[in-house]
């Protein structure tokens, strides 16, 4: 508890005025029986912030990206996207969720959807739009990944790093406040991991805020502006990736790192 | 896409390829010679046993046949439509019971618990006595008034059928992968709508193939219903063997029966086929 405090209260990046935050994670508890896997967690994302969450295997990552999504509810603390607290049960979920865009390890894509029908599927059905202007943005998106030929092609057809894309296409639809990435390139062969990743560094340079849980530590560490080091449901580490990862002061962050540079 | 293409191969694989050619020739011939053999053995055993033309008189006399024929092709009318009828119901049913025993909310428990407990009677007890329950038994009742026996019976199927069709349905709609549901409602879908959209469509891609093998074996179990009176193929067979103690009638039914499952049967094998080939399982084993 008191070292958490301690990397809470000396922060090592500026942070910009408190009005942009997009996400504010505040003091979230998640609990699975007696298995405390999120123990007062806070950090805040910002706007045009790019955040990768790292942590070994069973940090709490993939957890905590459940509970900022609504498909896992906190056991205490508060989750803000803007002003809007989305851990209140009065709220409407479902319109919360459409504010954050989303993109999973794998099996993103619905199988029976081909491509267009994917991406266009939220804009259709959640926010009423009419087809054709549904498609006519969706196939905008494509075509600035160069998918468009492949709108009418059904998911199994296209590579994984290709399906990843087309994901992060779907989950960019409605234009979200907040994207969420988790672990998008952990089921990829190397060769595809490239071309995913390269389309999340455009997306920052567009200026997305995004939350990424990942074990691309070179990524993480080119592309996001923040690193937060989750270790046994606590937050280890919270600033640049400069100070996090390149000069780490706490032997068990340095061990960390060591370990991932041996593979 | 077809391909055209002629590969060159090497010596290697031309000479493997000449010995699979050899060893497909040689099983074919073996299946041939051993299937004559089968029949030859059948029919040798029904026309030297001592009652085989007494037999063939009883089962399998074409005046009887062809006396019978439009009777029962008339009754089979009725078999088509109730199998119609039923069907619709098994869908609603089966489907919202498979999805009250799914949810998890504290509301739906009641609901939850009364759909557990028709699943697990409902598949326990034998067709025949929930033709016979509901047959005989809410007419019984005294309640409704006269109700048609067709009627009766198309609501013994779906209800009998139904309990079935709701666990292959669960089975199904649970093995979509949990990530597609949770992209759906990252997405903002409803409960509802995922359900509709998402998880439905691909859980019946899944479980078609099983449900297909329900459904023949359904429109053969719909022929039950003249154990209550209706004039069903069965049924009428059964008055005309009454009358003539020539059971021939039976075996028309039993092949109207089977002409009506075989395209049902045709189209089971063509899409599991297409299952197995789109997911390019097997391999050489």
């Amino acid at each position: 508890m008191a070292d958490e405090k301690l990397t809470q209260a000396t922060p090592t990046v500026e942070h910009p005025p408190i009005g942009d935050v997009v996400l504010r994670i505040d003091n979230v508890v998640k609990r699975f029986g007696d298995n405390t896997v999120l123990d007062h967690i806070s950090f805040d994302v910002h706007q045009h912030e790019t955040v990768a969450l790292l942590g070994a295997s069973g940090s709490g990552k993939s957890t905590l990206m459940k509970c900022v999504n609504l498909l896992e509810q906190v056991n205490d603390g508060q989750i803000w996207l803007g002003d809007t607290d989305i851990t209140d049960p009065r709220i409407n979920m479902d319109k919360q969720r459409s504010r954050i865009g989303v993109v999973f390890q794998q099996f993103n894509l619905f199988s029976h959807m081909t491509v267009l029908n994917n991406v266009t599927l939220a804009a259709r059905k959640v926010h009423k739009w009419p087809r054709e202007k549904a498609e006519e943005k969706a196939m905008g998106l494509l075509r600035r990944i160069g998918m468009d030929h492949k709108a009418k092609e059904y998911p199994d057809r296209l590579s994984g790093g290709q399906q990843q894309r087309v994901a992060i296409c779907r989950a960019l639809m409605m234009e979200p406040e907040l994207l969420l990435l988790d672990e998008i390139t952990s089921a990829l062969d190397p060769l595809l991991v490239g071309e995913v990743l390269e389309m999340v560094g455009e997306l920052k340079a567009q200026g997305a805020t995004i939350l990424m849980a990942t074990h691309e530590m070179g990524f993480a560490h080119d592309a996001a502006d923040r690193i937060v080091l989750l270790r046994r449901g606590h937050i280890a580490e919270n600033g640049s990736p400069y100070d996090v990862m390149d000069h780490p002061t706490d032997p068990e962050t340095q061990e960390f790192f060591a370990a991932y540079n041996r593979v | 896409m077809p391909n055209n293409t002629v590969y060159e191969v090497s010596a290697v694989e031309e000479e493997r390829a000449q010995f699979r050619r050899k060893e497909a020739l040689r099983s074919h011939i073996t299946s041939v010679v051993s299937s004559l053999i089968f029949v030859a053995l059948v029919v040798i055993v029904l026309k030297n046993s001592p009652g085989w033309p007494r037999v063939k008189e009883s089962f399998f006399s074409p005046e009887y046949f062809a006396m019978a024929w439009p009777q029962v092709l008339d009754g089979l009318l009725l078999n088509i439509r109730v199998l119609g009828i039923a069907l619709i119901g098994v869908a609603i049913l089966g489907t919202s019971l498979a999805l009250i025993r799914m949810t998890t909310s504290a509301v739906m428990f009641p609901l939850r618990v009364v759909a557990r407990f028709y699943t697990t009677i409902m598949r326990g007890i034998p067709m025949i006595v929930v033709l016979y329950l509901i047959g005989f038994g809410i007419p019984g009742l005294g309640l409704f008034g006269r109700i048609d026996k067709a009627v009766l019976g198309t609501i013994a199927v779906v209800m009998s059928y139904s309990a079935y069709i709701a666990e292959v349905l669960r089975a199904g709609f649970q093995d979509v992968h949990p990530s597609q549901r949770a992209s759906a409602r990252s997405l903002g879908l409803t409960q509802a709508q995922t359900m509709w959209l998402v998880i439905i469509p691909q859980g019946l891609r899944k479980i078609a193939p099983a449900l297909m093998n329900d459904f023949i074996s359904m429109q053969k179990d719909v022929g039950l219903i003249s154990t209550l009176g209706a004039i069903d193929a069965v049924r009428a067979a059964q008055i005309i063997v009454a009358k003539t103690y020539n059971f021939t009638p039976y075996v028309v039914a039993s092949i109207l029966f089977i002409l009506m499952s075989v395209p049902f049967i045709l189209l089971n094998d063509w899409y599991s086929e297409k299952l197995r080939k789109r997911e390019q399982t097997g391999g050489m084993v």
